[in-house]
């Protein structure tokens, strides 16, 4: 156990060595990776305020709730009963159909045409405010309202919530397709790094052979080598996305501002940032990992 | 220590370097192998560390049959072994120290002990003062007596050189010679191969004679 974390100790110092002899290398190799994955942590960036503001701009759905036009008052009032111990209701609202009539008759152009109607038009109906607000959700509550004895039509506000869903869901597809290609990239550098600190390791990697060296202590110092340059990829991309972030901060609240909304651009959130790092580092280890598969057998 | 059971040794294409090679070094001897250039004495010692399999026989080293020895077990014998090579085989990037450290390090010996040993080897090869010297900055014959203090640092049972005085004048072959006698003198078994035999004979050391390939008796 003491002999393995010292050569752990010893591969991690060496790799250190190795980046720190080599600074302009180091300091590219990590420009490359940085730039990389800073595309897609930008993309996680920008998602992750999007849903922000969506969660908070966006009215919450409803659901509206038309009686049958000769329904009796007592059906009415039975309905909303039952539309408030329905487990998913957060909120009913009662709109009578002599309120409705008034209102419309208050607007120019239809007080003629509803003073030439026999009868009130306009059923009574209720607007429903759901608790669960996913798609699904609000489509079983539909289904259940629409059983309801006297109840015509319910109708669902909620197309914009599966547009803004499918919208959601398609950019948090682009963010990932982007991570994983940008991804293969990262390994293909790292796989490339590699095969050059091998050649330029090659006498020292056959000396320790030599001298009783196993593939693992061969091996170790160039699995930290490819994790600690991904790592330093994934902290210039997490710079990278911190800086423009602040600087976009200021003009982003203004042109909120002009639409009304108060809305401050957030950074990376902590568990992203952290799937960042990890992630920089795992690929960087799989391509060092790759490239001595693939260059250090014999 | 060192069994070598009619060994043969045949490389691809056919030409054979060795054959019917059958000889003991004893624990605690010291043995020359001499022999013209090309009559095979860097392959035979190459068998003993197996950075060459042989392709007939068998070859006992500490009780191991190292011809039939697994990759993966290959590492821990040659732990077991002092090795200098005919090109040395020296780091030129790292100092003199690190050089010799390594072999410790490749063993997980800690840090403070390993300083202690590396220049307890280098005292012993007369080359303490220049621990932080590179290799370049060495003469030939401290590059020498650099390779042996590498090889004995981890204080193996057995010490194999090959043509250890190539290349070096007559007084500082003579001191590598010595250098060999005193480890010897101290238990390690030692074998050398060498054409500089008169250079070994004050001490009297059993020698074996390669020629083509075959030992003459």
């Amino acid at each position: 156990m003491k002999g393995w974390l010292l050569h752990h100790k010893q591969a991690s110092s060496q790799a250190l060595r190795r980046l720190a002899g080599t600074p302009l290398n180091t300091l590219l190799g990590a420009l490359v990776l940085g730039i990389a994955l800073a595309l897609p942590a930008a993309g996680e960036m920008l998602l992750a305020n999007f849903l922000r503001l969506a969660q908070r701009v966006a009215a919450k759905p409803q659901i509206s709730v038309f009686m049958a036009l000769d329904a009796a008052k007592v059906e009415v009032a039975e309905i909303e009963s039952l539309l408030r111990k329905h487990p998913q209701t957060r909120e009913v609202r009662l709109v009578q159909r002599e309120d409705t009539l008034k209102r419309f008759k208050e607007s120019e152009g239809l007080a003629e045409v509803l003073e030439s109607l026999p009868r009130n038009p306009f059923p009574d109906a209720f607007v429903v405010v759901p608790r669960d607000e996913s798609p699904a959700g609000l489509e079983a509550m539909r289904a259940d309202f629409a059983k309801y004895r006297r109840v015509e039509h319910v109708q669902l506000d909620s197309a914009w919530v599966k547009k803004l869903d499918a919208l959601l869901r398609l950019a948090r597809l682009a963010v990932t397709l982007l991570a994983a290609v940008l991804g293969v990239a990262l390994v293909a550098v790292t796989f490339n790094t590699i095969r050059l600190q091998i050649l330029t390791q090659q006498e020292e990697i056959e000396v320790s052979r030599l001298l009783g060296a196993t593939d693992a202590f061969i091996r170790r110092p160039f699995y930290y080598f490819g994790a600690l340059q991904g790592l330093a990829g994934g902290l210039v991309a997490w710079s990278t996305v911190l800086i423009a972030t602040l600087l976009l901060r200021g003009p982003v609240a203004d042109l909120a501002a002009l639409y009304g909304i108060e809305f401050a651009l957030h950074i990376l959130p902590l568990a992203d940032s952290v799937v960042l790092f990890g992630l920089a580092a795992l690929l960087g280890w799989a391509g060092a990992w790759l490239s001595l598969t693939r260059h250090l057998r014999n | 220590m060192i069994h070598f059971d009619q060994v043969g040794k045949r490389f691809p294409g056919g030409i054979a370097a060795l054959a019917d090679l059958t000889f003991t070094v004893e624990s605690g001897e010291m043995v020359i192998l001499s022999g013209h250039s090309g009559a095979g004495k860097s392959t035979l010692l190459k068998l003993i560390p197996a950075i060459e399999r042989p392709t007939q026989g068998s070859v006992v080293v500490n009780g191991q049959n190292v011809a039939a020895l697994k990759r993966a077990a290959v590492p821990y014998l040659r732990r077991n072994l002092g090795m200098i090579f005919q090109d040395q085989k020296l780091l030129y990037d790292r100092s003199a120290f690190d050089n010799v450290a390594l072999p410790l390090a490749i063993a997980g010996v800690a840090v403070r002990d390993a300083g202690r040993r590396v220049r307890a080897a280098l005292d012993k090869v007369g080359l303490l003062d220049r621990e932080k010297a590179m290799p370049v900055a060495l003469s030939g014959g401290e590059q020498q007596r650099l390779a042996i203090a590498r090889a004995v640092v981890a204080r193996p049972a057995i010490l194999i050189a090959d043509e250890p005085t190539a290349h070096l004048d007559d007084d500082t072959a003579r001191d590598i010679a010595a250098m060999f006698h005193a480890f010897n003198q101290v238990g390690v078994t030692v074998l050398v191969a060498t054409h500089h035999e008169a250079l070994f004979a004050p001490y009297m050391t059993r020698r074996i004679t390669l020629s083509h390939g075959r030992l003459l008796p």
